[in-house]
This record gives structure tokens, sequence and C-alpha cells, in this order.
């Protein structure tokens, strides 16, 4: 059992979690994730590891509530416990030898983009931290990516906050201006690290996307992670989840990406009709 | 004067046709009666050729003259002398290619049913002695063993009986290895391999679920910070093969392996369960391959509603599944489509709307007919595809069961480990790898295997541990 040490709601449907995990914190890097349970009978998810602390031995991490597991996970408080929580799990983000990185970051995405931003920016790297918001009341960890970043941009899709525009359109005036990256790493829903890769290939730009497909083990056993890169098939768990942006097939992953959808919408819903139930 | 018919007592079994409906066990064992009657088959043959046929050399005669004395306790001892998971074995082993093959009962009529008298002596004891084994005095020394299947928990087990203190590494939330997220609840069920568990944790086994080796912490770490001085890695063959053919990542295309942990450890065929699995009600899906996996995910397909194809590009002869599974899948009605091979895995494409859920989903598979030539380096025949033979099948979903490679992890973490060039750790008659006091067995060595050899190499390493520590 792994007792949640904070608990904090960044927005109304994504929540932070700090979690006493030594054995996960000892080893973590920006760019791994972990997989855990809530309870007893609960589904594997997999989750990206958003902050480590090695001296307290805690893991924290970022969700988003998307289906049944998600909803019941933040239902648990501050000192409670969830059922399991292994982990750090893929490999980290390569780092080494930047001197300039666009860190792109869409909705919870960004919560993922952070550690790896909050790591180049302390090894001295010009770090242009760019994050993407449907509005204004989602934008989450606006302090810490300041800390993080040399340059922070941020864009909403309806202006309410910053400039109205999509994190591609603000990549594209970076680059535009004359700002040279040695490296674009994307962070997000799979249709705007698409859009990115796209873009960045126009540019011939290097670019490395984080995937977060459906998993189960996450250590190579089930091969439900699969997806295409250059032709092959990879294992976003073993081999990843980090890969050359321009090899991904996109689309197939977003067609994979949506096996379950059916079910978790209406596991999201009776978990919901559950908790209702318990409060009246 | 021993029972001289020719034929084995039948094993009871739930009905084919109920039983395709359910997750409960198929075989339901013998009775007292029945496994006395059978046991009085065994001639006692000097020489004992089932013994050199068991891969651990259970006294099998020994054991099965207690059985016909109606002694079911000295019987079990008898086994539990070299075999830590009789009641596992006596379900899940190949007793027709091993000690059964080797039967002289066998030349002229049916071997005995050694495999089942194992099991009903295990279960005998499991149901009637409740032994609480005391944890024995340390001795001082603690060794990691590396995954809980069957070469670690047999590993694991003989080492804490000598006074080890012993720590078994778990990767998933649950300890078991294949015996819980691959063989399915109706061949296994999954209370017996949690008795154990229990049985070892009694005996001192600390399990530590949710750590995996290689990630969270490595071998030397092992060694050097939490001062194990010896570990045993059986990581087992955890990595699925695919078919590299067009199509295979596809929506409604799984490994077995995938297939099988949502069924067997996620308990997704529940009403109500966290993890989903494709509603297979009314569904036809292809299994491609002929091991006991495929048969095991065909069986499980087949109890979620499917129609069950089991696509093998050989013929039945060579189909690699213990006969007995052959079996069960025909009578639960799983058609077996032999000398057929796919080619490409179909999917459905909605051009008009490319925002159609279904788009992406598999719906049918291409194959083509096989038929067999010289044979190979396997001795089997080799099976040639026949010119123009291509046709298609209509189908929601296909499973590829087609085997596994040994998990990399370990090996990519750990310096000096020499591994084979099928993935497989290299280890000398000991068990010992080319690291001191690194030793390992089972699958992660030999690639894909039985449950019986893998417990035979957990207990030939550790003995060796325990000669390795002694003289250090």
């Amino acid at each position: 059992m792994y007792r949640i040490i904070k608990k904090r709601a960044l927005n109304p449907t994504v929540t932070l979690m700090e979690i006493e995990a030594p054995l996960v914190a000892r080893k973590a890097e920006p760019g791994q994730f972990i997989i855990l349970r809530v309870d007893a009978d609960g589904e594997r998810i997999p989750l990206t590891i958003a902050d480590y602390n090695r001296e307290t031995g805690s893991v924290t991490i970022i969700f988003q509530i998307v289906g049944g597991t998600t909803e019941k996970l933040n239902h648990k408080e501050e000192g409670e416990f969830i059922q399991d929580f292994v982990g750090p799990l893929g490999r980290a983000t390569e780092t080494e030898g930047l001197k300039r990185v666009a860190v792109i970051g869409g909705g919870v995405g960004t919560a993922i983009a952070y550690p790896v931003a909050k790591k180049l920016h302390d090894v001295g790297c010009h770090v242009d931290l760019i994050v993407g918001f449907r509005n204004k009341d989602l934008i989450i960890l606006k302090e810490e990516f300041e800390a993080a970043s040399t340059n922070l941009i941020i864009g909403t899709d309806d202006g309410s906050y910053g400039k109205k525009a999509l994190v591609t359109d603000l990549l594209r005036e970076q680059i535009e201006a004359g700002a040279k990256y040695d490296k674009v790493i994307a962070i997000g829903p799979v249709i705007m690290m698409k859009f990115v890769c796209m873009l960045t290939k126009e540019f011939d730009i290097p670019t490395v996307v984080s995937m977060n497909p459906i998993m189960i083990d996450g250590t190579g056993m089930c091969g439900g992670c699969r997806l295409s890169v250059g032709g092959e098939t990879k294992f976003a768990c073993v081999d990843g989840p980090e890969f050359d942006g321009h090899k991904v097939d996109f689309d197939e992953a977003m067609a994979r990406g949506a096996m379950y959808r059916d079910f978790e919408l209406k596991a999201r819903e009776e978990t919901c009709n559950l908790f209702k139930q318990e409060v009246k | 004067m021993p029972n001289m018919s020719l034929k084995k007592n039948p094993m009871p079994h739930q009905d084919p046709v109920v039983r395709a409906g359910n997750f409960q066990e198929v075989a339901l064992g013998y009775t007292k009666e029945q496994a006395v009657d059978e046991a009085q088959r065994c001639l006692h043959c000097k020489n004992m050729p089932c013994v050199s046929g068991c891969p651990v050399q259970i006294k099998i005669p020994e054991f099965i003259a207690k059985v016909a004395e109606g002694d079911f306790e000295a019987a079990y001892q008898i086994i539990a002398q070299d075999s830590a998971l009789p009641a596992v074995c006596g379900r899940v082993c190949p007793q027709e290619s091993q000690c059964e093959a080797k039967c002289v009962r066998g030349i002229k009529g049916e071997p005995v049913g050694i495999g089942r008298l194992e099991r009903f002596v295990a279960d005998w004891h499991n149901a009637n002695v409740s032994e609480k084994s005391a944890a024995p005095a340390s001795n001082g020394h603690k060794v990691a063993v590396i995954g809980s299947g069957p070469s670690g928990l047999t590993c694991a087990g003989d080492l804490a009986r000598k006074g080890y203190e012993v720590t078994v590494y778990e990767a998933l939330h649950l300890a078991g290895g294949v015996l819980v997220y691959g063989i399915p609840e109706f061949r296994l069920p999954k209370s017996i391999v949690q008795k154990e568990v229990d049985g070892l944790k009694e005996l001192g086994v600390k399990i530590e679920t949710n750590a995996v080796i290689g990630r969270s912490i490595t071998i030397d770490e092992l060694m050097d910070e939490f001062k194990f001085e010896a570990v045993f890695i059986g990581s087992g063959a955890g990595l699925p093969m695919f078919m590299h053919i067009p199509g295979e990542n596809l929506k409604g295309v799984y490994s077995a392996n995938e297939f099988l942990t949502r069924i067997n450890l996620m308990k997704a065929y529940r009403d109500g369960a966290d993890t989903p699995i494709m509603p297979l009600q009314g569904k036809k899906v292809a299994v491609v391959g002929g091991g006991n996996v495929a048969m095991d995910a065909a069986r499980c397909s087949k109890r979620l509603g499917a129609d069950v194809y089991i696509v093998y590009r050989r013929s039945e002869a060579e189909l690699p599944a213990r006969a007995e599974e052959v079996e069960h899948a025909k009578e639960e009605g799983i058609v077996f489509k032999t000398l057929t091979n796919p080619v490409e895995i179909l999917g459905y494409n909605n051009p008009e709307d490319k925002r159609d859920p279904k788009n992406g989903s598999v719906n049918g598979l291409k194959c083509v007919e096989m038929e067999l030539g010289e044979p190979d380096a396997s001795g089997r025949r080799r099976p040639i595809v026949k010119e123009g033979s291509e046709f298609e099948m209509e189908m929601d979903c296909v499973i590829m069961a087609l085997g596994t490679s040994p998990n990399p992890l370990i090996k990519s973490t750990t310096k000096g480990l020499e591994i084979n060039r099928r993935g497989g750790i290299i280890v000398n008659e000991d068990g010992l790898t080319s690291r001191e006091a690194v030793y390992a067995g089972g699958d992660a060595v030999t690639g894909a295997a039985t449950v019986i050899l893998a417990m035979g190499a957990g207990k030939t390493a550790a003995k060796a541990i325990d000669e390795y520590l002694q003289k250090k």
C-alpha cells in the first residue's frame, strides 16, 4: 500500500498527488512512468512521473479524470492509501548536449512536459516552454513552468489567457522569428503531437514525442502498448515512452488508443453514480 | 495382483457444453476409489522407467504404492521430497511426453494415470491436512529471487527450508508469474497458486510485489546495497512474438499474453471488472498458433461467447499443445484450421467518415493454405505455401499465440551477464551465470518451456546456491 502524502486539484478535472514510494523515487528520471492500481480489484494504469524527491522518497503524479480508475483515484484523500504503485518504468528523456530546446505541452500533457523542461533548464539549456490549454480556467502549474523555463509561452484555444493560438502556431512563430532549436520535445494529446511533428519536419528539427498508449504490465510482457515507429513495431513501455516523432504512426496510435473508449466512459459514469449513492 | 485394465480410469470432467460458458475448472479430479483403482494398475517395475521421464525425479512407484494402500498423506510426503508444487504439476505437466511416456503399461494399452494420481494426492493433502510449516531458524545468509513464477517459487522454497533469508521480487502486483497471468482458472485454479505462495510466506519468505528488478533496483544494487549474497533470476520468457504481417496493430489484435493477462490476472471476464476486454459475444476470433497458450486463449475466447478458430500452419499431428488440451478445445467447439497461415490481418476503413469509430478495427484474416514438405531443423516437416491458395475469413479479433522470448530488462541493466543468441541467460549445469553468485533458471534461460522444467531449474540452483554459500 502506498500513502498519498499530498493532494491538490489543479483544475476541475486535473489532480496532483504526491505518493510515498521510496523504491520508485530512488531511481525516477524525467520521461519515465509508473503503473498504479487504486484498489484490490483495480485496473493497472500508466501515468508519467511529474516530479520526484529522492530524500523524502516521494513521487508526484498528475492525472486527468477520464475513466473509472482516474475517477476512483480522485476520490482518494491525503493520508489514504492506493493499492499498487510500481516503477520507474520506461526509458528516461535524453537531455545530454542540448543547447536550446522547445518543450511543447498540451492539456494534462503539460504536467509531463514540466519535469523534462525542469531537468533541461537545471543543466543550463535554453528552454522555450510552450503550453496550450482550452481556456484560462484549465491552466495548471503556471509558477512551476515559469521556474523551469527560460521563456514561457502560454496559449489558449479561446484567447481567455495569453495568445489565442494552438501550440503549433506558437512554435511556428518562434521558429520563424529565428529560434534555432537542437530539439523539440512534444508531450500531450496524440493529435497535438502529430501536428507538432508535421511542423518540425518542415523545418527539419529533430522531435521527440512521449507516447502514452494502453498498457497493462509495463515491462514488455503484453505488447498492448505497441506502435509503429519507422515501420517497425515498438513497445512504448520498454522501448519508449519517447520516440522519434517523425517516425511514429500517429493515426494508428489514435485508433488503438480509442479501443476501449465506450468502456471507459461507461466505467466513469458508473463510478460517479456509486460515489453519489455513498454521499446520499 | 495389479489391476490389469488396459485403460486409465477416465478423468471426470465438467460437461463440454456447460464448461464452455464458465471459467471453473474443467477436470474435476479422481475420487478416492478411482485413485486407489488407478494406483493398482502400477506394476512397480524394478528399473522405474517413469522416474527417468520426470524432470525432478519424483519417486513415482513409491508414491503410487501408498495411494494403492489408501495412505494418501504418506504418498504426498514422498512427492514433496522432490516437487515443490505437486497440485500445480499434477494439472499442467505434459505427463504424456514425460513419466507416462515411459510407463510399461503404455506399451499395450494406456499408461498409468500418474499425473492424475499426483493431482489427487496433492488435492487430498490440501483439503485434509492443515500444517503450519514453521519458519526454520535463520542461517544468517540472504538470497534474492527475481520473479515469482515456478522456478522462483521453487528456488525460494528450497532455500527457505534450509534457513536462508529469502526475498522474492515480483514485477506485477500478484505473485505466481505465468501461473497467475498465463494459465487460465479453468486449467489451474488461482486458489491453488495462492496456497503455494502462502506456504512460502509461512516458511519466512518475503515477497515484494511491484518491484521491477533492472529498473527500481539493479542486480548489482541487490548485492552491494541490499547485501544479498546470491541472486537467482527466474524472470521468465515474457516478451510476446508477432508475425510482422500487415494489420498486426489493428484494433482487435492481441498478443496471447495481453489477452490472457486481461482475463487471468485482471479478471476482465467478470461482470463489473475494472479492466476492459473486447466484447466477444457472438464475434469471430482467430487464434494463431498451436501450443498450449494458443489453446488457453482459444478456450478463454469461447467462454466469452465467441466462435473460435485455431489457425496453425502445420498439420494436426505437429500441434505442440498437449493432446489433452487439443481434445478439450475440440469438445468445446473450437474449429481447427490447420495447414493454414495468415498473411495479412484486414481492417475496416470507412473512407466517407474518418471519425467512424470502427475504422482501424479487425474485420478479416487473409490466409494461405500450406502443405508439408521435407523435415526442417526441428525434425518436423516444413510447411510450404500452396500456390494460389489465398483466401479470406471474416474475423473480429485475432490473437497471436506464436511464443515468447526472454525479457531483456535484466540483461540490459546487468554488466557481465552473458546471454545467447535467442536472449536466454547462459548458465552452467548448476544454474550459475557468467556473474559470480548470480544464478538463473526457467524460461529466462531456456525460452518458453514447461512449469516442471522451470521448477527443476529452481531446485538445481537452490542446491548450488546452498553449496556456494556454505563454502564461502
